[in-house]
């Protein structure tokens, strides 16, 4: 066993901000805006890092798709623990329309070509809130997935994930190598400190691009428009029950 | 030079470092703090020039201490905020 856990992290724009569709519909506005990794994929480096310490794993790579900027995110990933970065280079219209189709087979190639044990994913980005990177990587790989995971436990040459599922938590038992998605309550994610930061500064990331790893980066996909959610209508105040009744009367509610 | 300038900027001084490592983890810590980090670093400024003339190495480390207690309160809240938002965000109301 290799002992390597891949881990993808995804930029985007900071949970904090407030999101302005651009004036031509065709997206949102992202230049000069606040971006950091995805708060998942936050909680994915965590479990990798925090595996590592337990000395159940060996190495923690981090994975970034994405122009220049995406190196930061590697930074930070870095910074929390992970050993080393693979930034794989997309830029431009290939950058517009990258997606889970996309992404999940460059990490496919990855995990074949870095040898991984496990690949350890947020469970969606909160950009396009997809949920499908993971899921669509293990099928690549034909490897087993733990999807959704609250607790990840290496049982010899299984991986043990409770999995929060509606209606409750469900335990399964999977083969490695495997593909496991981080849920919001699988840990809490170490802050990367300015010494931290420094530290990382050592650290190597390796510049990768889509065609070295053999992957085509056509989109199946066209964004057709970006709307904003319908504004909230204000309420209305009304004196009387007698007055409410009437109201809802005269808009149609009864 | 006073005796007290002499000691605060010899820069063999372990507590100058520690000093300045501390504010410079704060400033880096503002830049994610709810009220911005203009606010932030004004704040910050002011706190660390209130104790500028401090000279007891005792005092000192106990600032530096308490700095370090703000360090760990800073990261819990931005943990907190975030997971507050997330759960939001992404758990259906019960």
């Amino acid at each position: 066993m290799s002992g390597r856990v891949l881990v993808g992290v995804k930029r985007v724009i900071d949970y904090a901000v407030k999101i302005r569709v651009r004036p031509d519909k065709t997206g949102v506005v992202t230049d000069g805006v606040k971006h950091s990794m995805n708060p998942f994929c936050e909680i994915a480096v965590e479990e990798a890092v925090k595996l590592k310490e337990k000395k159940l794993i060996k190495e923690v790579v981090a994975v970034s798709c994405g122009p220049q900027q995406a190196q930061e995110t590697i930074r930070t990933a870095l910074a929390m623990g992970a050993d080393r970065g693979i930034h794989v280079e997309v830029t431009g219209k290939d950058y517009d329309t990258l997606g889970p189709l996309q992404v999940s087979k460059i990490l496919a190639a990855l995990a074949k070509k870095e040898d991984a044990q496990l690949v350890i994913l947020g469970k969606q980005a909160i950009d396009d809130d997809c949920n499908q990177t993971g899921q669509m990587t293990a099928a690549l790989l034909d490897w087993p997935q733990g999807t959704f995971a609250s607790e990840v436990s290496m049982e010899g040459d299984k991986v043990k994930v409770v999995r929060e599922i509606d209606g409750g938590l469900e335990t399964v038992k999977i083969n490695i190598p495997a593909v496991v998605t981080a849920d919001l309550r699988l840990n809490t994610p170490r802050y990367a400190t300015l010494p931290n930061i420094m530290k990382a500064k050592k650290k190597k990331i390796a510049n990768v691009k889509p065609a070295d790893l053999g992957v085509d980066l056509t989109s199946r996909l066209e964004v057709l428009r970006v709307d904003e959610p319908p504004q909230r209508q204000a309420g209305m105040k009304v004196e009387t029950v007698d007055d409410l009744v009437g109201k809802l009367k005269e808009t149609g509610h009864i | 030079m006073t005796s007290n300038d002499r000691l605060l900027s010899d820069m063999a001084n372990p507590l100058r470092a520690e000093v300045v490592r501390l504010y410079k983890n704060l400033l880096y810590l503002g830049r994610e703090y709810p009220k911005g980090s203009v606010y932030f670093r004004e704040h910050l400024k002011s706190a660390f020039m209130k104790n500028k003339d401090v000279t007891d190495p005792e005092k000192i480390k106990k600032l530096v201490a308490r700095g370090d207690f703000v360090i760990k309160e800073l990261e819990a809240l931005y943990f907190l905020r975030k997971y507050r938002a997330m759960k939001k965000r992404y758990e259906p109301e019960k």
